[in-house]
């Protein structure tokens, strides 16, 4: 039965809601939930799904909170109500702990030195294009995490904030560390004199955690969004954040990390970089190497080699290419003939799951001469997009950040159980070998993410197991010794678990590599 | 202008956070001076009524 209830004139943020549905969802006797503001999208979800398709939230507005679950009696929807009581009173008693203002005005009247905004308020309705423009005209910084802003709405915003000498980080940036203290998601990195700015989330996350891990350590990092470098953003705001490192005493080298961007945009920023005169690392992953060369700066072969490359440069040393491993190539070998040696002949593809975007499409970078084809939601070759998001087919990679997987769903890096029961859903495909896996941590991640991934990665293990072989888990963890979850601490859960975890997300990469060669 | 961010690389940051809640609770974790601010769209979500309201103000 399918049963609702609307409260008018309440609203809870998206990702409390969401989370308050999966919790309810997990309920015994609960076929469906949803848990929401009534606005198009939820009204959409509520409408397409044959388990809910409630008439009464149909009906509902924006301004109009919902709880509609599909359960097997009244009791189930007793404890269904109950449930999401005991959720907003967590809510609720948080708030009569802080004072929460209800405007900007007020925010700055409580904290009057407040000089940088966090905003992830809806992008569509132009709700955070409001929000950031109110901000920059207090003269506060701005992250926009929000997506669904659109491009004039990103190029006024970033006109405003160079004009006014701002960071208009963002829309759809996700990292960003600015004076040590991390946002959004971001690591807890040492302080040091290797400053970034990047267009990407996750290769933001995996430069600066892998920086800590060699002993190196960050001024700024800048983050811009990822279409700053596009034609129609002209770099405004890589421009700008590039130009403040270079005259930042504390920044010693420069390191910079984005998709290959608009050629024009790339010639300028890197002949600005080349001006600025510190040493540059350029990371555009997948990128021709030539032209910052050509300037006298150097390229990085992977997300890892730039992070190699800067600190060596930080510590007055030549930097060297990497493109190995960190094991010797013995031991490499051994790795990978110890994995494959209870494969079945069936089992001859990969199946990347990733929650970070660029190391995913880093990952189709590095593996696609070797498997021709990565079929994928964020392909890189014209046909290999995949025609269902659910059904793999042959070498496949996910990006479970991606909009098709993030609809009503918080991020995978703060609900990581969608990707988690993928795992297990390849695990059970005889045509599997090996499924290429990240976790990332750090603030603003979930707070446990190795618990539900071990978790599946033991369950596919053991699948696989009863029907007579094995499937290979590579792993790789984004995030340093100091953030909450600990990096030690989250290999050696997924290590317990079963999977070969690797430094870094190249060199998962290239052992992936390794073990699909020796399956052709 | 760039050298306005020059300025900020010096100063103390202080937040004021709008929207994900889980945000604003990692600064206070980390005793980063930080404000939630306990953000409803204008109007209700009503985007004709919000762009009336922006007329009117």
């Amino acid at each position: 039965m399918v049963k609702a209830q609307i409260t008018p004139g309440a609203y809870y943020d998206s990702v409390s809601l969401m989370i308050i549905s999966n919790a309810v969802k997990k309920l015994d006797g609960v076929t469906e939930a949803l848990v929401g503001m009534g606005t198009d999208l939820n009204r959409e979800l509520n409408r397409n799904n044959p388990n809910l398709n409630s008439p009464e939230v149909e009906k509902t507005t924006p301004n109009d909170f919902f709880v509609a679950a599909n359960v097997r009696d009244e009791e189930v929807w007793k404890a269904v109500l109950a449930k999401v009581e005991e959720k907003l009173n967590e809510k609720k008693e948080d708030a009569a702990s802080n004072y929460y203002p209800a405007s900007l005005d007020g925010a700055i009247k409580a904290q009057p030195g407040t000089n940088m905004a966090v905003v992830s308020v809806p992008g569509k309705g132009g709700h955070a294009y409001s929000v950031a423009k109110d901000c920059l005209k207090h003269d506060i910084n701005v992250m926009l995490f929000s997506d669904n802003v659109t491009i004039e709405e990103e190029k006024e915003l970033k006109e405003m904030a160079v004009e006014k000498g701002l960071l208009m980080m963002g829309p759809d940036c996700g990292t960003a560390i600015v004076n040590h203290v991390p946002l959004a998601f971001a690591n807890v990195v040492r302080p040091g004199n290797i400053g970034m700015v990047c267009a990407s989330g996750t290769g933001t996350q995996e430069v600066s955690s892998i920086i800590d891990s060699l002993g190196g350590g960050v001024s700024q990092v800048l983050g811009t969004g990822g279409r700053d470098l596009k034609k129609d953003i002209g770099g405004l705001m890589f421009k700008h954040c590039l130009k403040a490192l270079i005259d930042d005493p504390e920044t010693k080298v420069i390191v910079l990390v984005s998709k290959p961007p608009y050629p024009a945009v790339q010639t300028e920023v890197l002949k600005m970089a080349k001006e600025g005169g510190k040493p540059t690392v350029v990371c555009f992953i997948g990128g021709d190497p030539k032209e910052p060369e050509s300037m006298g700066l150097i390229s990085a072969v992977s997300l890892e080699d730039a992070a190699r490359k800067a600190v060596a440069l930080s510590k007055g040393e030549k930097p060297v290419t990497f493109d190995g491993f960190d094991m010797s190539d013995a031991e490499v070998n051994k790795l990978v003939d110890d994995a494959v040696k209870n494969l079945k002949p069936t089992q001859k593809y990969m199946r990347a799951l990733y929650t970070g975007g660029t190391i995913c499409d880093e990952s189709m970078k590095y593996l696609l001469s070797t498997c021709g084809h990565i079929y994928s939601n964020i392909p890189l070759q014209d046909g290999d997009k995949l025609p269902n998001k659910d059904v793999s087919k042959e070498h496949t990679a996910l990006d479970f950040g991606d909009d098709e997987f993030t609809v009503g769903r918080p991020h995978p890096m703060i609900d990581p159980s969608l990707r988690a029961e993928r795992v297990i859903k390849e695990a059970n495909d005889d045509t599997c070998a090996v499924i290429l896996v990240d976790c990332v941590i750090g603030y603003g991640s979930h707070e446990d993410p190795a618990a539900d991934l071990s978790d599946a990665i033991k369950k596919g293990k053991e699948a696989a197991k009863k029907a007579g072989r094995d499937v290979i888990v590579v792993a790789t963890v984004c995030g340093t010794e100091g953030d909450p979850q600990g990096l030690s601490k989250t290999r050696d859960t997924l290590k317990e678990a079963g999977a070969i975890v690797m430094p870094t997300n190249a060199q998962a990469c290239r052992l992936v590599k390794k073990i699909i060669d020796k399956l052709k | 202008m760039a050298g306005k961010l020059n300025e900020l690389f010096k100063k103390k940051i202080q937040i004021v956070n709008f929207g994900i809640q889980s945000f604003y609770n990692d600064n206070k974790k980390q005793n980063i001076p930080s404000v939630h601010v306990d953000w409803k769209p204008v109007a209700g979500g009503n985007q004709e009524l919000a762009n009336l309201l922006d007329d009117l103000l």
